[in-house]
């Protein structure tokens, strides 16, 4: 256990592995669907330590890895107009496209800044009142609320030049699409903390009980996740099939009301397509007619004609959680992360660097 | 990027109306603006979790200081100062 003395308390975790340990009595695969918690999982070992009966199956919750490959060509195609500044998260900056990165294209001379918040690109737009300002506005639930607001704010300060290029996927319809899979092998969910801190996890429940499995809203520290992988297994191993909430320090089961009116002032609900994965119906947010002046796939005649994935990269089968990243015959020498084949490799949520970067186990086992 | 953290709210400065409402936040001695839309009932000295800008909602003090550091003990406060001044993470 290297890194068990860096937990928050030692004692504990190890006291919810013995723990985790001593109930297990059959094999359960798990599904953590948030990359952030992927990343935890990977980085702190934790997979290295639980019960060999426990199969942790890593999820698409990674906004970077999910977003299509047209929408990284539409965001460097508007970032080499004469005219444009375009914003992006910092992850973003290096998905490959289908040409090419962002990063490329701002070595190239294109304008490309990163920024921390949405709300940043607005005050960039107020201050560049020649230039078009957009921001390539990826996420899920939980990153909605601020790109939501930055519409907002644009509109009330009278910011004509802010437009959002959006990329917003939301999980619940996620999880309906990988357990009504044929082949799905996903026997108990780890909701992902943060998302629920905004929407809540009422929702949750009629998913669980249409297919029959058992879930916990659960954090991103090791100890969160210890404690949500107990209580997991522990619905599972008792035939229970229940939503409960391993973060309830954190997440209320209504989430944040106040957001989510923010959220639906300016989105709705649309079909969206996940990079690797497909369309998945009434998945994703676009913004409302009453705001299209602020959608930057209206405000400019982007020509880009959607394209084709990368066929080296399995990234479909890591999102669905059909692969491990070191089932990749690429993972670690054509891919990796200088040069990274799919999106996957790039982002810190991403389930094919997280390998790279955390778990020794993997490289012996190549 | 789906990172949120706890921040200080130390001084509430514009409360033109509810959708600007922001105050100067401290990350641990960082100090940022956040949005202080989607809490209401936030008020200067309490702590709140932030994500990209905007404060999601509020967190007792004790488990704000526990989870900053845990934070900066598994090195991934590095990575939210390169968020915030807008640098690429590391590769
Ligand atoms: S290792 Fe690289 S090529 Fe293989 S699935 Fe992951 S991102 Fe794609």
């Amino acid at each position: 256990m290297k890194y068990l003395d860096e937990f928050r308390d030692p004692e504990l975790a190890k006291k919810y592995i013995g723990l985790i340990k001593g109930i297990t009595t059959k094999p359960w695969t798990i599904m953590e669907i948030c990359g952030g918690q992927t990343h935890s999982l990977v980085k702190n070992g934790i997979i290295d330590v639980l019960p060999k009966e426990i199969n942790m199956v890593h999820g698409p919750g990674c906004p970077v890895c999910v977003t299509p490959v047209h929408l990284i060509d539409k965001a460097v195609f508007l970032a080499k107009q004469e005219n444009v500044i375009l914003c992006s998260f910092g992850d973003m900056i290096r998905v490959p496209g289908s040409v090419m990165s962002l990063a490329k294209a701002k070595s190239e001379g294109a304008s490309v800044k990163v920024v921390y918040s949405p709300l940043e690109a607005v005050t960039i737009a107020q201050k560049n009142p020649e230039k078009e300002v957009v921001f390539f506005a990826v996420g899920f639930e939980t990153t909605a609320p601020a790109n939501a607001l930055s519409v907002i704010q644009a509109d009330k300060m009278g910011v004509k030049n802010y437009s959002i290029l959006t990329s917003h996927v939301l999980v619940p319809p996620a999880m309906e699409a990988i357990l009504g899979a044929e082949d799905n092998k996903i026997q108990g969910f780890l909701a992902a903390g943060h998302v629920c801190t905004v929407m809540g996890y009422e929702e949750y429940f009629s998913i669980a009980k249409q297919y029959k499995t058992p879930m916990v809203v659960t954090g991103f520290e090791p100890l969160d996740l210890l404690q949500g992988i107990y209580m997991l297994v522990k619905q599972l191993e008792e035939g229970r099939i229940d939503v409960e909430n391993q973060y309830s320090r954190i997440v209320k089961r209504e989430g944040n009301v106040e957001a989510q009116k923010t959220i639906f002032e300016v989105f709705e609900i649309k079909d969206r397509d996940w990079r690797g994965v497909g369309t998945i119906s009434n998945s994703g947010y676009e913004i409302k007619e009453k705001y299209s002046q602020y959608d930057a796939d209206k405000k400019f005649a982007i020509k880009i004609e959607k394209a084709e994935e990368n066929a080296e990269c399995i990234a479909g089968e890591i999102l669905k959680g059909n692969k491990k990243p070191f089932e990749c015959i690429h993972f670690g020498k054509k891919c990796n992360p200088e040069h990274p084949l799919g999106a996957p490799m790039v982002s810190s949520e991403g389930a094919c660097a997280a390998y790279y970067h955390f778990s020794s186990d993997v490289f012996e086992l190549m | 990027m789906c990172l949120a953290i706890p921040g200080k709210i130390e001084k509430i400065d514009n409360t033109f109306d509810e959708t600007f409402r922001s105050a100067k936040v401290s990350f641990d001695g960082i100090i940022r603006d956040v949005n202080l839309m989607m809490v209401p009932e936030a008020v200067e000295g309490d702590y709140v979790m932030v994500h990209v800008g905007v404060a999601l909602n509020i967190v007792d003090k004790e488990e704000a200081e526990q989870t900053i550091k845990y934070i900066k003990e598994i090195g991934e406060f590095d990575e939210f100062e390169r968020q915030i001044n807008g640098q690429l993470p590391e590769e």
